[in-house]
């Protein structure tokens, strides 16, 4: 970690206890559909073209899968929005984001990976969908760490 | 459950800024064992949001299959030194926390 | 965190080298390291070190760690060191037991009830190493070695590291005694070299991804007794500090990265 960039400011933590009926909404269909394609369907996409310019970060190999890093970042004009989708997990569908005015198409996550999957991102784009996909081998590791 | 410590680090990057922050949470799936062989029940974020300056910036839902102890980079377009950010989460019990900071 | 593991190393798919594969691992290792949750732990930690406990209910901010009362910056990159009031060699972790003894008027049985924590709850000295180490981020490591029982400490250390023992007569060296040797997918350091101590040294305490457990130096060396099928040494034994320092000082040299991560 650059040390430069650690610039840890005053921070608050606190704890509000927020009413269920200030809703945030979460998908439960899509999240848990136990295919792809389901996923999709939850989601409301039919076709996704895949493209160059939505890049994946992530190692090709992780140690274990209770922490896999992906960082994710789409150069596809207009993005609104980022979907990961881990193909081999019980439940695919693993976040959404949705960028309104003032974020930029970026994330960096860690995931769990139950085994050796794909990784499928999707990106929303003027109503289109754009995808990039990445093979991560999830290993068992020795007794180490 | 009480909400463990929150950490969050805003600082700007090349014409962006740069917001990680870090998260206290389980993130149970609702597929592990304890020690007495029960089914440690579903307990995870569901939801975040990101605000800058109080206008939210990016939300998101997220799974179960989001790493326990939840770390996040998100970039937020321009941005200057002392804008205000604020990250919050809503779990599937309907616990919540947040944390602000200032841009660096 | 434990999920239903349908076993994974694809090494069939390859064309993947040796080389290729440790690549890769090294990629991962420092994204972890880039977005790791470790850091969490040092605020809990500060708290616990300001934190008024045992009968004399005084906080451990008198705490001599070996750069004086209290002063934290760079002191865990010091040790292990000898220390006089004790009359010995201590670790990090031997050294706050000593503290929670003679400041805050703990009994050993008390404070070494749950040396060793959970993900739900880290121990108070997985709290309090993550902390105290985070305040020798970039410090070179440089622990004792001028005072005669310095030196003796890591005699008995290096000795320690290749002595046979146990049910399976293995010592440190049958793992971490030659080069190319790995256990399933982790390569093994040899540690008695510096060049592969300083890496590994430099970042301890650290997070444990596949248990979301912060784990330390005296808990390695207890688990790897325990692996190696030997009882379990004692909490803060003159065995254990005598493996820490020799690690240690076999590392020196090093800037201390702060607390790490591991699989």
């Amino acid at each position: 970690m650059n040390p430069l960039r650690r610039t840890l400011i005053a921070a608050l933590a606190f704890a509000i206890a927020r009413p269920l009926a200030a809703l945030a909404a979460w998908n439960k269909e899509a999240f848990s559909a136990k295919t792809p394609g389901d996923a999709l369907k939850g989601l409301g996409i039919g076709n996704a073209t895949p493209s160059k310019d939505l890049q994946i970060e992530a190692p090709e190999i992780a140690e274990n899968g209770a922490v896999v890093p992906i960082e994710i970042a789409s150069a596809i004009a207009g993005t609104s929005a980022l979907i990961v989708m881990i193909e081999k997990n019980p439940f695919p569908l693993t976040a959404r984001f949705d960028f309104k005015e003032g974020a930029l198409p970026f994330v960096k996550l860690n995931v769990k990976m139950g085994e050796t999957s794909d990784v499928r991102v999707l990106a929303e784009a003027g109503g289109k969908y754009f995808t990039a996909t990445q093979e991560i081998k999830v290993t068992i590791g020795g007794c180490g760490g | 459950m009480a909400a463990g410590p929150m950490k969050m680090r805003a600082s700007l990057g090349a014409g962006f800024t740069d917001v990680r922050v870090l998260m206290t949470h389980p993130m149970e799936t609702g597929l592990r064992k304890d020690a007495d062989g029960k089914i440690v029940p579903q307990h995870f974020i569901q939801n975040l949001t990101v605000k800058m300056n109080g206008k939210t910036v990016i939300d998101a839902q997220i799974s179960q299959a989001v790493s326990r102890n939840p770390v996040f980079s998100f970039r937020l377009k321009g941005g200057a030194k002392g804008d205000k950010i604020e990250v919050s989460w809503l779990d599937n019990h309907g616990e919540s926390a947040a944390i602000e900071a200032a841009v660096a | 965190m434990r999920l239903i593991a349908f076993a994974a190393a694809l090494f069939a798919s390859c064309a993947a080298s040796a080389q290729d594969v440790g690549k890769e691992i090294q990629r991962y290792r420092q994204m972890v390291a880039e977005g790791s949750p470790a850091e969490l732990f040092e605020l809990p930690g500060e708290e616990l070190w300001k934190k008024p406990q045992g009968p004399k209910n005084v906080s451990l901010e008198r705490c001599d760690l070996g750069e004086g009362p209290g002063v934290l910056k760079g002191a865990y990159a010091h040790l292990p060191r000898y220390f006089k009031d004790a009359d010995r060699v201590m670790d990090l972790e031997s050294r706050l037991l000593y503290c929670m003894s003679t400041l805050q008027g703990r009994s050993r049985d008390e404070a070494t009830a749950r040396v060793f924590g959970s993900a739900e709850r880290p121990s108070e000295f997985e709290l309090l190493s993550i902390y105290i180490a985070g305040e020798s981020r970039g410090v070179r490591i440089e622990p004792g070695m001028s005072q005669p029982k310095e030196k003796a400490t890591y005699e008995l250390g290096r000795a320690l590291y290749f002595h046979r023992v146990g049910a399976w007569d293995f010592s440190c060296a049958s793992c971490h005694g030659d080069e190319g040797k790995r256990i399933r997918m982790q390569e093994l350091p040899v540690l008695y070299k510096p060049q592969y101590a300083r890496p590994v040294i430099a970042s301890w305490p650290a997070y444990r991804v596949s248990t979301s457990q912060v784990i330390t130096l005296q808990w390695r060396m207890n688990d790897c007794y325990r692996q190696m099928r030997t009882p379990e040494p004692t909490f803060g034994s003159e065995t254990t500090v005598a493996l820490i320092h020799f690690l240690t000082v076999t590392a020196r040299g090093e800037p201390y990265h702060g607390p790490g991560n591991k699989r």
